[in-house]
């Protein structure tokens, strides 16, 4: 039936449009290891920072060491590394199931838009750290994030922006909340990513 | 009533022509290599379909030298656009007409 061509064609375009300038080959399951190495990171840190005490009642952290900054520099380090390896991975997988290139045009106007706020907000917030001013640092890290994912959400699935402003309020209520930021970071690059890559993966992944 | 089928285009009838449409009219512009790998089509294939769709000045081919390599850059051209757009609406059009 001619009605079912036209429909196709539809379709292919809307595909084609898609294909041709967003980087699709992003997997959900990146997001659930990122947050599940960041929920470990954070678990380090809490040992580090506060040996394991309660939280929420200890009077937050005000001055912290040099050895136990390096450490946390340490660890986070550790969760990024980590984070990267397996977005290359899964998304390296999924680049072969879509018989698409991991790396052409589409994947660097990617980077490019996602890493501009992103260095913008490492420099920073380095810089404030250096300063001294720590408390600002982790609500400032999901801020800074939040707006890159919804810079970079233009250049790839539009589902990013959403996880980009669940990180922006997330921060601003960190930023309030000032000195809770270890448990701000853990629920927004921890839990956060974890939830969105569960329903990434089975909006787009899941069943093809 | 207008007859939503006139607002086809011919020229659009073949699926590669209609991929090229489609990837160069949300990007800037798109050289040879990325629109091959975008069609999955051999470089014969992909060039007589880009000369057609000049002749119907659809889109615009600019070849040039990067240090010795040729590249060649492919954009849409306005008459492209609205072309392009014009067979879109068709599409949408017959598809709402024969869902009711």
């Amino acid at each position: 039936m001619e009605k079912e061509k036209y429909i196709q064609d539809l379709a292919d375009i809307k595909d084609m449009m898609e294909k041709s300038s967003r980087f699709i080959s992003l997997s959900g399951l990146s997001g659930v290891l990122a947050g599940t190495f960041a929920l470990i990171g954070a678990y380090l840190a809490w040992g580090v920072l506060y040996k394991f005490d309660s939280y929420f009642t200890r009077t937050f952290v005000t001055y912290v060491p040099k050895t136990v900054l390096y450490q946390l520099i340490l660890i986070g380090a550790g969760v990024l590394i980590l984070s990267l390896a397996a977005g290359m991975f899964f998304t390296q997988r999924m680049a072969k199931k879509q018989g698409r290139q991991i790396w052409d045009d589409t994947t660097k106007r990617l980077l490019l838009h996602l890493f501009i706020p992103l260095v913008t907000g490492g420099l920073f917030l380095g810089i404030l750290l250096f300063k001294g001013l720590i408390a600002i640092v982790s609500p400032g890290t999901l801020i800074f994030y939040g707006l890159a994912l919804i810079n970079a959400s233009k250049y790839t699935i539009r589902d990013i922006q959403y996880l980009g402003i669940s990180e922006i309020i997330l921060g601003l209520v960190a930023t309030y909340f000032i000195g809770y930021g270890l448990f701000f970071w853990a629920f927004g690059f921890g839990v956060l990513h974890i939830i969105y890559g569960i329903v990434m993966y089975f909006k787009y992944e899941k069943g093809q | 009533m207008n007859n939503p089928i006139e607002k086809l285009d011919k020229a659009f009838n073949n699926k590669i022509r209609l991929g090229i449409m489609s990837a160069l009219a949300v990007n800037e512009f798109l050289d040879f290599k990325a629109l091959k790998n975008l069609l999955e089509v051999t470089d014969g294939n992909l060039a007589s379909h880009t000369s057609a769709l000049e002749k119907l000045e659809y889109i615009q081919i600019s070849k040039s030298f990067i240090g010795k390599k040729p590249n060649t850059k492919y954009v849409i051209t306005s008459k492209g656009k609205k072309a392009f757009s014009n067979h879109l609406e068709g599409l949408e059009e017959i598809i709402k007409a024969t869902s009711n």
